[in-house]
């Protein structure tokens, strides 16, 4: 399953590679591990365009499941298929599964200090800085879609009310605009095709 | 009052997040509501102060939000219940996700798959937006926290915009900065 990767793009150079990698970002994905995904397989490691990306993401978020998991999943299975899959998705949960069994078993002790209390709030600050930013870099992804910037911008922000202003639910969002943004593109295309 | 939660009733628990799994569009969280009438309301197996601090727990942790969902597992049957709530609320969705992937991407080149992925990248960028401004809500809704959190959040835009600095080292000033009594 890696039907169009270049050749001089860096890559995982094994399952166990990839298993590394994904520990690692999610050992630092407090309060999401999306943003530090994007952060380390595209901009770090440059497994992966801004594009393909977004892509990837797009449909693991229209799957039922984790979309982080989802993510990996694909990601994984990209590369070294299925056992590439089980890499990613077992760098994704094994070692945040252990620390948050940990934390289940201390945790009324630990919520009433004060400062823990102050560290948890500063890391919230800090992971919807990390969403945003990636937000904000996501944006670029949108320059070259067959929709052009009038439609991005419109699908774009009509997601943003209906989730964050009207709290719609998720999946009724996801799927709604989902099939918008795809009939939208595909008659898109076809002008496209025919004009050419 | 919670119900006593024996070994006999570990097939229907399994069973049950097997079938949540398939529901969970959107990810995990959005089968909360489900999960809370099954585990507090009908079963009775957890309290409402039980089930929301799995959910606090796991968000304070590194790593996916999924892990709500074995901290519930492990609050109602321990080890048992977590691998039980895990394994189930994951494999369904799994296998699907994984067969949907390697079709699309073998017709990745077809006007209908070049569309489906055109078509929902807007979509995508607006709920990171909406991702973004939901957790930055609780800075911006409470004076206590609001300039110091306000500052954080902007200085952290900041630098992962200007500079290739690994995410872990910001949040680790966070934490600090937290900590310090200044967010």
């Amino acid at each position: 399953m890696t039907p169009d990767i270049p050749d001089d793009r860096p890559r995982p150079r094994s399952p166990l590679d990839l298993f590394i990698a994904f520990t690692v970002l999610a050992l630092q994905g407090f309060g999401g591990v999306l943003a530090v995904a994007q952060r380390e397989l595209v901009e770090r490691r440059g497994w992966l365009t801004r594009e393909e990306f977004v892509d990837a993401y797009s449909v693991a978020q229209l799957l039922p499941g984790p979309n982080v998991v989802n993510l990996s999943l694909m990601l994984g299975d990209r590369f070294f298929g299925w056992r590439g899959a089980a890499a990613a998705i077992g760098g994704m949960l094994a070692a945040p599964l252990l620390i948050v069994l940990a934390l289940a078993a201390s945790y009324n002790r630990l919520a009433d200090e004060p400062v823990v209390a102050g560290a948890l709030r500063g890391m919230g600050a800090v992971a919807a800085g990390l969403m945003l930013a990636m937000a904000i870099r996501m944006l670029g992804t949108l320059r070259r879609n067959v929709m052009g910037p009038a439609l991005c911008a419109l699908l774009g922000v009509a997601t943003l009310i209906a989730v964050a202003v009207l709290r719609l639910p998720l999946a009724a969002v996801v799927i709604g605009f989902g099939l918008a943004g795809w009939a939208i593109a595909r008659w898109c295309i076809a002008r496209r095709e025919r004009e050419a | 009052m919670t119900a006593v939660f024996t070994a006999a009733d570990l097939p229907a628990f399994f069973l049950h997040f097997l079938t949540l799994s398939l529901l969970s569009i959107g990810g995990a969280m959005s089968t909360t509501p489900e999960m809370h009438r099954y585990l507090v309301a009908e079963q009775r197996w957890l309290d409402d102060g039980a089930f929301t601090t799995a959910i606090a727990i796991a968000q304070a942790a590194p790593g996916p939000n999924v892990l709500f969902v074995p901290v519930l597992g492990f609050q109602v049957a321990g080890l048992a219940g977590a691998t039980a709530a895990l394994v189930g609320i994951l494999l369904p969705s799994t296998l699907l996700s994984l067969g949907a992937s390697r079709w699309g991407s073998s017709r990745r080149d077809t006007p209908l798959v070049r569309a489906f992925t055109a078509g929902l990248a807007p979509v995508t960028v607006g709920l990171t937006f909406s991702s973004g401004w939901v957790l930055a809500l609780p800075f911006v809704g409470e004076p206590a926290h609001r300039v110091g959190g306000i500052a954080l959040i902007v200085a952290t835009v900041i630098v992962m915009l200007r500079t290739r600095l690994a995410p872990i080292w910001l949040i680790a000033v966070g934490a600090a900065v937290g900590g310090l009594g200044w967010v």
